[in-house]
């Protein structure tokens, strides 16, 4: 009877054996795979200042930025839509973590160039990774003649450098945080109790509204700002749109220019009086 | 007790041979392509998870989206971000059964599968004719065809603005070489 009884017991382990549905089955082969964590950021830029992200590999991004006038200027100057600041901007991605750029921002008449490198990427699964590091560098040379003929600065006098240490983690799909430890170095300054070597802190986000449109918000403190100049921090929100190889992004911030060296430290319009000016990036992405 | 060890070990024996019944693959290979006048769309993903009853001829195929590899890297993130939402519906899955299976399908053998395809959360239900094919040197089970998707039955928008450049029907096609599943 024993006998029977433990053959009846694994012949019935060995059916439930057989049972095992594909399913279950399917779900022992998955492997946990460790992801990417992709589109952090839609643009490359968060509002003013850069994002994580990176294009991919041979992607040539062309990029035109414009701020227009304070909004509190009045109907005079049509709420500063009368003035007009641009940058245009060439970035090509040599590979997938590394972008070149050149462009030109029509305040002061700058010229840039930046490298990005993308160091470490937010992952999930396995070998998760909870956040992503991009470096990111410039130089700039402003060309306007603001100086007597006989003072002509040397080209180096007018460079100024920025490096940037940009790391974000995306929270979930409708929500990322950026945090942007800055260093902004100045070759020459106006005065002599201005400091050289400029430290900031940015902080930005966005938020999803839908798939294709986010809220994004962006602020960047100054730690030592200039004191020959009533500088205020630099204050951004905006609304990024994408649709195919675009991303439009309209801003409001307080600051003028579209290069970190200039929104970071020499921003002097107080958002919160209105002297706000509009503005918009559009990218095309080839 | 002999009879019994011999009961036993015939049992287990059984239950190896009977376990052959199941073929498994983890490199499937699932294209689409998507046709418009503006621009073509394609997308492979070799990383295809399949497996089926060779005795009740039911199959599932399991397949996570963020694996489908784009020619632009722009098409792939728009594809995950925008249209099939990865990170809400991260796999594809399709459930039936080949109706008329049997494991002496020869080349070109024609299959009929029925059951329901789960696609961005939503599902159904779909009945197409397949290839089947069984190589009894190298012991694979071949399983390959095309089908058509419309797009909107599993709910993905697509925007005015890029109406053009995306087919409102999709072309699947796929082959599965499926191994004994040990």
């Amino acid at each position: 009877m024993k006998k029977i009884i433990i053959t009846i017991f694994i012949v019935g382990f060995n059916i439930t054996g057989f049972a095992q549905d594909l399913e279950s089955i399917l779900a022992q082969e998955t492997v946990n795979e460790t992801t990417i964590v992709s589109a952090t950021f839609k643009g490359t830029r968060l509002l003013n200042g850069h994002s994580v992200e990176t294009r991919k590999k041979e992607t040539f991004e062309f990029l035109i930025s414009h701020r227009f006038g304070r909004i509190n200027s009045g109907t005079y100057d049509l709420f500063g839509l009368d003035q007009s600041n641009i940058r245009f901007g060439f970035e090509y991605a040599l590979s997938d973590n590394f972008t070149v750029a050149l462009g030109r921002n029509s305040f002061e008449k700058t010229f840039d160039g930046y490298l990005k490198y993308r160091l470490l990427q937010q992952k999930k699964g396995e070998e998760s990774f909870p956040f992503s590091v991009t470096l990111f560098g410039s130089a700039t040379e402003k060309t306007l003649k603001d100086y007597a003929p006989e003072n002509k600065p040397t080209f180096a006098n007018r460079l100024t450098y920025t490096s940037q240490l940009l790391i974000a983690r995306k929270f979930n799909s409708n929500f990322s945080f950026q945090f942007s430890p800055t260093y902004i170095h100045f070759n020459t300054v106006k005065k002599s109790i201005d400091s050289n070597d400029i430290f900031a802190l940015g902080f930005g986000g966005r938020m999803k509204v839908s798939n294709r449109i986010s809220i994004n918000g962006e602020y960047y403190y100054t730690i030592n700002p200039f004191e020959s100049l009533t500088t205020k921090n630099s204050l951004g929100l905006g609304i990024d749109i994408e649709t195919g190889g675009h991303v439009f992004q309209l801003i409001f911030t307080n600051s003028r220019s579209m290069i970190e060296k200039g929104f970071i430290t020499e921003t002097t319009g107080d958002f919160f009086k209105g002297d706000i000016h509009f503005g918009f990036n559009v990218s095309r992405a080839f | 007790m002999k009879t019994l060890f011999t009961l036993i070990l015939t049992l287990l024996l059984i239950s190896q041979v009977k376990s052959q019944d199941k073929f498994l693959t983890k490199t499937g290979f699932v294209s689409f392509f998507s046709h418009s006048l503006v621009e073509d769309i394609k997308a492979e993903n070799n990383q295809g998870l399949s497996i089926i009853d060779t005795k009740t001829g039911e199959i599932v195929v399991q397949l996570l989206m963020r694996s489908f590899m784009f020619e632009k890297a722009l098409m792939q993130e728009h594809f995950n971000e925008n249209y099939i939402e990865s990170d809400k519906y991260p796999k594809a899955t399709f459930k039936g059964k080949i109706l008329n299976f049997n494991k002496n399908v020869t080349e070109d053998s024609i299959l009929e599968i029925e059951g329901i395809l789960f696609i961005h959360g939503k599902e159904k239900e779909i009945k197409i004719k397949i290839k089947g094919e069984f190589k009894k040197n190298s012991n694979e089970l071949i399983l390959s065809g095309d089908f058509m998707v419309e797009v909107a039955d599993f709910d993905i928008k697509i925007p005015t603005i890029v109406v053009n450049n995306i087919a409102k029907i999709v072309k699947v096609s796929f082959e599965f070489h499926h191994t004994p599943y040990k």
